[in-house]
């Protein structure tokens, strides 16, 4: 681990050390499929409902049951909600990571464990708060089936007097997480008030780490970015989703799926008005989209990137017969077995070009819940806008853990669903403009042609016929230089036009510095974080946040008024800081590359660490 | 010339459409191939039934039998999908819109080989589609090579040996629970225009797997593919008579010697049997026969199976009965409470 620290590092432990209040992660070390999620939630909702800004992470393993996963609460009354790499409370419930898990924690921590662990004499530098997990649940829990579940409760009410949180907030927590099912609330609420009164009996608080109350969180929501997502598309009004299970995207068809059956249903007829299809596999459920957005629905399907791998073929042709489609690629680490569930930006650059021949796609890139949930209604309108796939760029980090955030708008703007000519008037009024209706002529000058909808209109004009790389202005089959060349040019300005509908970057140009930092999607946090950090230590820094590719000239604009610019990536090869260099050409002897790519979130570390390094050299 | 006669109108079908109005480009393939009559039976079979040709959708992968969509129906939409993926792009149009009649041209490549994972899917849904397999063992637009369905023990000009036995597709269309299975040869237009009839008023995956020799790669004698050997060795297990809903039927026929089915939009189909005690309606049967047939080198066609009742696809998912293609937008974005009630919980 680097020796670099923050400056809110938790203290060592001596006499009168200062308390530390509302600025410290809390670190559950268990076992996957031991319920202990619940329990997690309940911490976190408790703190968040104490009005004290929290994030969750869930560092889990590709398993059911019995392999170590680990939970990460943050509180921080600053509201920095990026993973934090010094941990202050460590539960220790797993006793096969439990001796490697006291060895990484600083100086200074508490360490709450399982008495006979005897963990204790690995180190004196730490608090540690030895309690009789086994033995409690004996006493607290009757019902032996319940115990292997409840245990994890206990730590529950431990941590709350150890931290003093409240614990009418822990019941509400308790009560929503169990949705008011009085037998569940109950037992767990008997074994979580058992945790604490134990330890207001046993316990003698050493350790500085303290919770209280706040009021920053009033009126906020917390939600994974998948959930985030599917309520996106349930307002962008899609209508199919056809989608394939995988790691970390699944949830978000689900949620789709869950909302869907409470809010879409027509109140005239009775009947949904969505159609969902688990596919048989990635090529189909692109297929589908791509058919069912042909045919006239809003359509979307979710993956991560080994479906992405499966779609390149289709979403070649999406691109060249101009069929919207959305396709959300939850990112994660690479293919096969090993590191499926963790964090990773690693597809920027295969899913830019994905597909053969001269392909290029419009990529969004949300970097919070909140943009996740807005940006779902932008990518369908850019679909149907520009007749193309879009990408919507998020990552595990994003879409599997719970993030703080205002409650989303209401959006304000109709649906755009781009050029379609949807009755009998408009092709006539088209032919009169135009000529004829041509499936694939530029009329309008931005590359942008008109579409007609299967078995809508009855027009002997309306019908054509789609096919992939050859074909003329009308839709026939052309194996022609000139039509093929002519085609690709279209689509060339076709994209020049989309820069002028994808969403804008964020620029904070402010500090008068000239260092710049460029970074995306879930970096955010982390990248924000460390400005502030940088600036006390006198380096301060402009901001440009990439919303969406392609570039948009603020980028390039941004690179040249600053001597060097940081691009943060979460991958190995800096593949956004690769696309970057050709954007800004000549100066591309200006940028740095800032690279993260262990598998978990970026924290705020290690980009101070690079800056700093980068700054000194 | 001093005087020239009134041209005759051409005869119109029940939408006073001539047959030309169901046609299509014209064909690209080698001068003799299979592909173009099966090709004029279905522009045939949809003139007669009188079809809507603008609510036609055209489905195909790649490949020479791919191609003949464009040959047909030219009023309605078609989409060329990539190689073996045709299934998940009609799917996801019939999501979008339950209303068209979905047609299918596909070869055996595309089908039995690239295809097979989205074919067999395709049928196990029961997707309402007719899905023409214009099969003949051989792929004709790489030059030649074989296909999954070509004979076991076949030979290729190069000498290469295919050791492998032959995909039987309306075996594993039985197997998977399609309702309309039929096995025909593109020579045997007759039945193959009541086959393609029966497949329209059919509601459900409609399969019709038809032997279709290419006369430039797989026409020798050998090729159980072939027109000579086709010809020879097919032996009819029905004749098969149509009666479109709109016609008015015979109520007589000898229950013994014929089979009566009644087709999903009222038509019926009728099946002389020339196989003693062969129902078609019988899905043990149908696997025995197929096997059967298979062991004595018999090339059988007709209507193998039929269930005309099966539940498809669309209607498991309850779709509304105005496609969520022309959804109006105010009925797809649920209104600000709603909204409010999804952010409150989250709280």
């Amino acid at each position: 681990m680097s020796s670099a620290i923050l400056e809110e590092k938790a203290p060592a432990p001596s006499a009168g050390t200062p308390a530390v209040v509302n600025d410290f992660s809390i670190h559950v070390a268990t076992a996957n499929g031991s319920g202990s999620m619940s329990s997690n939630n309940i911490l976190m909702r408790a703190i968040f409902q104490m009005g004290i800004p929290v994030s969750g992470k869930n560092l889990f393993p590709s398993n059911i049951q019995g392999l170590p996963t680990w939970f990460t609460i943050r509180a921080s009354k600053e509201g920095f909600i990026a993973r934090r790499r010094d941990i202050g409370v460590l539960i220790c419930m797993n006793p096969e990571t439990a001796q490697e898990d006291v060895r990484t924690v600083h100086p200074g921590a508490a360490v709450i464990y399982e008495e006979s662990l005897k963990l204790n004499a690995l180190r004196n530098d730490v608090h540690f708060y030895p309690v009789p997990f086994q033995k409690l649940v004996l006493e607290l829990v009757h019902d032996g089936k319940l115990r292997r579940l409840v245990v994890n409760m206990i730590y529950v009410g431990v941590a709350a007097w150890l931290l003093d949180i409240d614990m009418a907030e822990i019941q509400r927590a308790v009560e929503k997480q169990f949705k008011n099912k009085a037998k569940a609330v109950e037992v767990n609420l008997t074994a979580i008030r058992g945790g604490y009164d134990w330890a207001q009996k046993n316990l003698t608080k050493a350790d500085p780490f303290r919770l209280e109350r706040m009021n920053a969180t009033a009126g906020k929501i917390i939600i994974d970015g998948n959930a985030a997502a599917a309520i996106g598309c349930v307002m962008a009004g899609v209508t199919v989703v056809t989608w394939y299970p995988i790691t970390p995207s699944s949830s978000l068809a689900e949620s789709f799926t869950d909302y869907c059956r409470r809010f879409r249903m027509d109140p005239e007829t009775g009947k949904p008005t969505f159609a969902i299809v688990q596919a048989e596999d990635e090529l189909a459920a692109i297929g589908m989209v791509l058919g069912a957005s042909w045919a006239g629905a809003r359509a979307m399907t979710s993956t991560s990137g080994p479906g992405i791998s499966l779609m390149a073929e289709f979403t070649g042709l999406g691109y060249y017969a101009e069929i919207p489609a959305v396709v959300f690629n939850v990112q994660r680490v690479g293919p096969s077995t090993g590191l499926p569930t963790r964090t990773m930006q690693g597809d920027i650059m295969s899913t830019y070009n994905l597909s053969h021949g001269d392909a290029r796609h419009v990529l969004l890139l949300p970097a919070s819940v909140g943009e996740c949930y807005e940006m779902a209604g932008v990518a369908f309108d850019l679909a149907e806008r520009l007749q193309t796939p879009v990408f919507v760029m998020m990552d595990l980090d994003l879409g599997m853990n719970n993030w703080m955030s205002d409650p989303f708008p209401y959006p304000e703007k109709a649906l755009d669903r781009g050029k379609v000519l949807r009755t009998n008037e408009e092709i006539e009024e088209h032919v009169k403009k135009f000529g004829a209706f041509h499936r694939y002529k530029d009329v309008d000058g931005d590359g942008i042609p008109y579409r007609t909808l299967p078995g809508i209109i009855d027009n002997p004009q309306a019908a054509y016929f789609t096919r992939g790389s050859g074909h003329t202005e009308r839709a026939t089959y052309s194996e022609r230089p000139d039509d093929y060349q002519n085609n690709m040019d279209r689509l060339a300005r076709k994209f020049e036009t989309a820069k002028a509908y994808v969403p804008r970057p964020v620029v904070s140009n402010g500090s008068g510095s000239r260092v710049g930092l460029i970074a995306f999607g879930s970096s955010d946090f982390a990248v924000e974080e460390a400005r502030v950090i940088l600036a006390k230590r006198g380096i301060e820094t402009d901001y440009l946040r990439l919303r969406a590719l392609p570039f948009t000239p603020e980028t390039a604009d941004f690179v040249a008024r600053h001597e060097r610019v940081y691009v943060v990536d979460q991958n190995r090869d800096r593949q956004m800081y690769e696309l970057l260099t050709l954007e800004v050409r000549e100066d591309c002897g200006k940028l740095r590359s800032i690279r993260h790519y262990d598998g978990f979130p970026l924290d705020a570390e290690t980009v101070i660490e690079g800056v700093e390094a980068g700054e000194k050299s | 010339m001093s005087s020239v006669a009134e041209p005759k109108a051409p005869p119109t079908n029940r939408r006073d459409l001539t047959v030309k109005e169901y046609g299509g480009l014209k064909s690209t393939l080698c001068v003799g191939c299979g592909h173009d009559v099966i090709t004029r039976q279905i522009t045939q079979a949809f003139y007669e039934m009188g079809v809507d040709p603008h609510s036609v959708a055209k489905m195909s992968g790649i490949g020479c039998s791919s191609k003949t969509t464009a040959y047909f129906v030219d009023r309605g939409h078609g989409f060329n999908a990539v190689h073996g993926r045709m299934p998940s792009i009609a799917t996801g149009s019939a999501l979008a819109n339950p209303n068209l009649l979905y047609i299918g041209v596909s070869g055996d490549g595309d089908t039995a080989s690239i295809g097979a994972g989205q074919f067999v899917h395709l049928l196990r849904r029961n997707l309402p589609m007719i899905y023409i397999v214009e099969n003949n063992g051989v792929y004709g637009l790489t030059k030649g090579q074989f296909s999954a369905t070509a004979d076991l023990g076949s030979k290729l000009k190069t000498g290469v040996v295919n050791d492998l036995p032959a995909m039987d597709l309306c075996a594993l269309a039985i197997e998977l629970g399609c309702g309309y299975v039929a096995r025909s040869f593109s020579g045997d237009m007759k039945q193959l225009l009541a086959l393609i009839k029966g497949a329209i008023a059919h509601r459900g995956t409609a399969l019709l797997d038809v032997i279709s020799p290419c006369v430039t790669f797989n026409n020798h004698e050998d090729s159980t593919k072939s027109y000579k050997w086709a010809k020879d060795h097919e032996i009819p297990i029905q004749e098969i008579g149509f009666v479109p809903f709109f016609e008015e039927i015979q109520v007589d026929y000898d229950p013994g010697t014929t089979q009566d089915v009644v087709l999903h939009d009222g038509s019926h189909i009728r099946l002389r049997k020339l196989r003693e005690d062969y129902d078609a309606m019988n899905k043990m049967a149908a696997l025995g026969l197929l096997h059967e047939g298979q062991e004595k080198q018999e090339f059988l066609t007709g209507l193998i199976y039929v269930e005309p009742t099966k539940k498809d696809f669309l209607s498991l998912l309850q779709l509304p009965e105005k496609p969520l293609a022309i959804l109006p937008d105010a009925k797809a974005r649920p209104p600000r409470e709603a909204l409010d009630q999804m952010m409150e919980e989250l709280k």
